[in-house]
């Protein structure tokens, strides 16, 4: 099989496995056996993707038979590839946590096949080639989400849906609308042929409004400042394997967008907009560190880390140096890893210690010293102590931001990963260390060994890419290079034309 | 023509906004209902209207000087399903809210702000 057709796995497989585990509504033992067959088997397709594109190039697959830019196109740079690839490994994490944490009534319900919906809503945004198509990737993975949102029908699920819903759904008319007036100016669709047709509408003051209305739909998405209020309103209400799964996947695709909207299409480097997202990301990322700092129950800390942590990779794209991109590749590498894990983390933690307010925890340590672990090393990796990931990720941005001479956003970025550690020793601080405030039994059943395999999985990831840094720093390399130079893209789906 | 549309797409925005702000979450859905119309009258508009011939021309024929655009309606037709599908699940999940929370008040709905 061809890297061009591979293309289409990423999409079939999760779209497959939701339609067959909807075949099998009754039987819950049936869904389980096709989820993991399902995440396997799309991470192996993520895999030999990643690595055909390492091989070959961009590979471009016109659906039809319609040549681009009249037909919707399937592109997969390396960006998109990978992903695609932190997607599955994301969601074979969650498959496996879910078969060991799920009651009974998720699962009859239709989690699983509203988790392989989403899983293909992600990839499918990943990587498409037409701006439409984006969007119609996105109403796809909002469906799932909302749903799985509401999954279990308590009330603080529904307080938090509506706020969720309602930003999100205005986001997206945002971005119909965008699409609409970027049609109405160039006559076209695809993202390849709207870099080349937008090259020669600089001077018309519309695009900048284009660009506008994007900014705002994709960062409602991501979560930056000051559009986030959607996200911790809603990401602690859920089942702990459904906020692991948004935390890794929903605002990255924002962040995705983002990245590929402002190099493709509008690239930044002289663009009006770019003092706009320098102020976005430190404003995101201090705003997002204080509100966490402000929390003291597990779930609700963890939410403001994803916009704090969002505001790293919309700096990386600001600063828009070579340099800097590298960094923010590497950034989301990490952190998608990182964020999954610690929720997974949060509900391992429940199930020993029967809460998630940090006040009622404690004596974790002396109890499950393995646990200890497992949560120190997301913990400080999201900090960014070395070696572990994250180290790597905030030197090469901060270094990067020192190279552009952004002194503001590089103290910024600094005293938020002080900030962050701090936030990471007061959940050390009180659920590990001090002494348990009661003996009672915790009323929930311990973890089994299918909750504990993925976040040692993960665990396992975040110090590989800690220790072997420098294989990673390739990848995000020549993503970046792909970035800055859309030529590339351009040629790869558009073929010979001028 | 296109005057007449713009002013229309702006009210509906502005109706929409306004509705959204609104603390009734049934006025909520209502204009997230408009807000969802007035980005399909926004294609319609931006991707240029015409009262020339439809896009059909006949097999061998050359093609006329002016067709309308077929593929902003195919943009509108899908934005339109999708965007029923999305108040379909908008209209289940108010009435499910209202149950638990019994209020029709936004208000009411702060326990997981903070």
């Amino acid at each position: 099989m061809s890297t061009n057709t591979l293309i289409v796995l990423p999409l079939l497989i999760p779209l497959l496995a939701a339609a067959l585990c909807l075949a099998s509504w009754r039987s819950v033992l049936a869904q389980r056996l096709i989820s993991l067959v399902a995440v396997l088997g799309l991470l192996a397709a993520a895999v030999a993707l990643v690595h055909g594109i390492w091989q070959d190039g961009i590979a471009v697959l016109h659906l039809g038979n319609w040549k681009a830019p009249y037909g919707i196109v399937l592109v997969a740079d390396l960006l998109g590839a990978i992903m695609v690839l932190l997607a599955a490994i994301t969601a074979t994490a969650i498959a496996l946590y879910s078969l060991g944490s799920l009651e009974r009534a998720p699962e009859q319900f239709g989690y699983y096949p509203l988790m392989h919906l989403l899983i293909a809503g992600v990839c499918g945004a990943f990587l498409t080639g037409d701006i439409f198509n984006l969007y119609v990737w996105f109403e796809v993975m909002l469906v799932a989400s909302f749903a799985l949102l509401i999954l279990g029908g308590e009330r603080a699920q529904m307080e938090g849906a509506i706020k969720y819903v309602t930003l999100n759904l205005v986001s997206s008319a945002l971005f119909l609308a965008a699409i609409g007036l970027l049609y109405g100016l160039t006559g076209t669709l695809n993202m390849a042929d709207l870099a080349v047709k937008l090259a020669d509408h600089q001077d018309n003051p519309m695009v900048e409004v284009v660009a506008g209305l994007f900014l705002v739909a994709f960062g409602i998405k991501a979560g930056v400042f000051p559009l986030f209020f959607w996200l911790p309103a809603s990401y602690h209400t859920p089942r702990i394997a459904v906020s692991s799964l948004f935390a890794g996947l929903l605002t990255k695709v924002g962040v995705y967008a983002l990245f590929r909207t402002f190099s493709l299409m509008f690239p930044l480097d002289e663009f009006v907009l770019r003092p706009v997202l320098l102020a976005m990301a430190g404003a995101t990322m201090l705003v997002g560190v204080l509100g966490a700092a402000a929390q003291f129950e597990f779930r609700r800390i963890l939410p403001f880390h994803i916009i704090s942590q969002i505001g790293y990779m919309v700096m990386a794209l600001a600063l828009f140096t070579p340099l800097a991109l590298i960094g923010g590749i590497f950034y989301i590498i990490h952190h998608i890893i990182v964020k999954s894990n610690l929720f997974l983390v949060a509900g391992l933690t429940y199930r020993l210690g029967g809460s998630y307010e940090l006040k009622a925890l404690g004596g974790l340590y002396k109890r499950a010293p393995w646990l200890a672990v497992v949560f120190l090393i997301p913990a400080l990796s999201l900090s960014g102590l070395p070696p572990l990931s994250g180290f790597f990720g905030k030197f090469i941005l901060i270094r990067a931001g020192v190279d552009a001479g952004s002194w503001v956003l590089v103290t910024v970025a600094l005293i938020v990963g002080l900030l962050t550690l701090y936030s990471m020793t007061k959940i050390w601080a009180e659920v590990f260390w001090k002494p348990a405030p009661s003996e009672a039994d915790p009323g929930v059943p311990p973890p089994g060994s299918l909750m504990i395999l993925p976040v040692a999985m993960l665990c396992v990831l975040t110090v590989a890419i800690g220790i072997g840094a420098e294989p990673v720093y390739r990848l995000s390399e020549r993503t970046a290079a792909q970035l800055l130079d859309p030529s590339g893209y351009i040629n790869a789906v558009l073929g010979d034309q001028p | 023509m296109n005057t007449l549309l713009a002013i229309c797409v702006g009210v509906l925005y502005s109706a929409a906004i306004y509705l959204i702000l609104r603390r009734s979450i049934v006025k909520l859905v209502i204009g997230l209902v408009l807000l969802s119309n007035a980005s399909n009258l926004l294609i319609f508009t931006a991707s240029g209207l015409t009262r020339e011939a439809p896009p059909l021309i006949p097999e061998g024929e050359p093609m006329p000087a002016i067709v309308a655009d077929p593929l902003a309606q195919a943009l509108i037709l899908t934005a339109i399903v999708i965007g029923f599908g999305v108040l379909a699940f908008a209209v289940v999940l108010i009435r499910r809210a209202y149950e638990v929370v019994e209020a029709d008040d936004m208000d009411q709905m702060k326990g997981t702000d903070t």
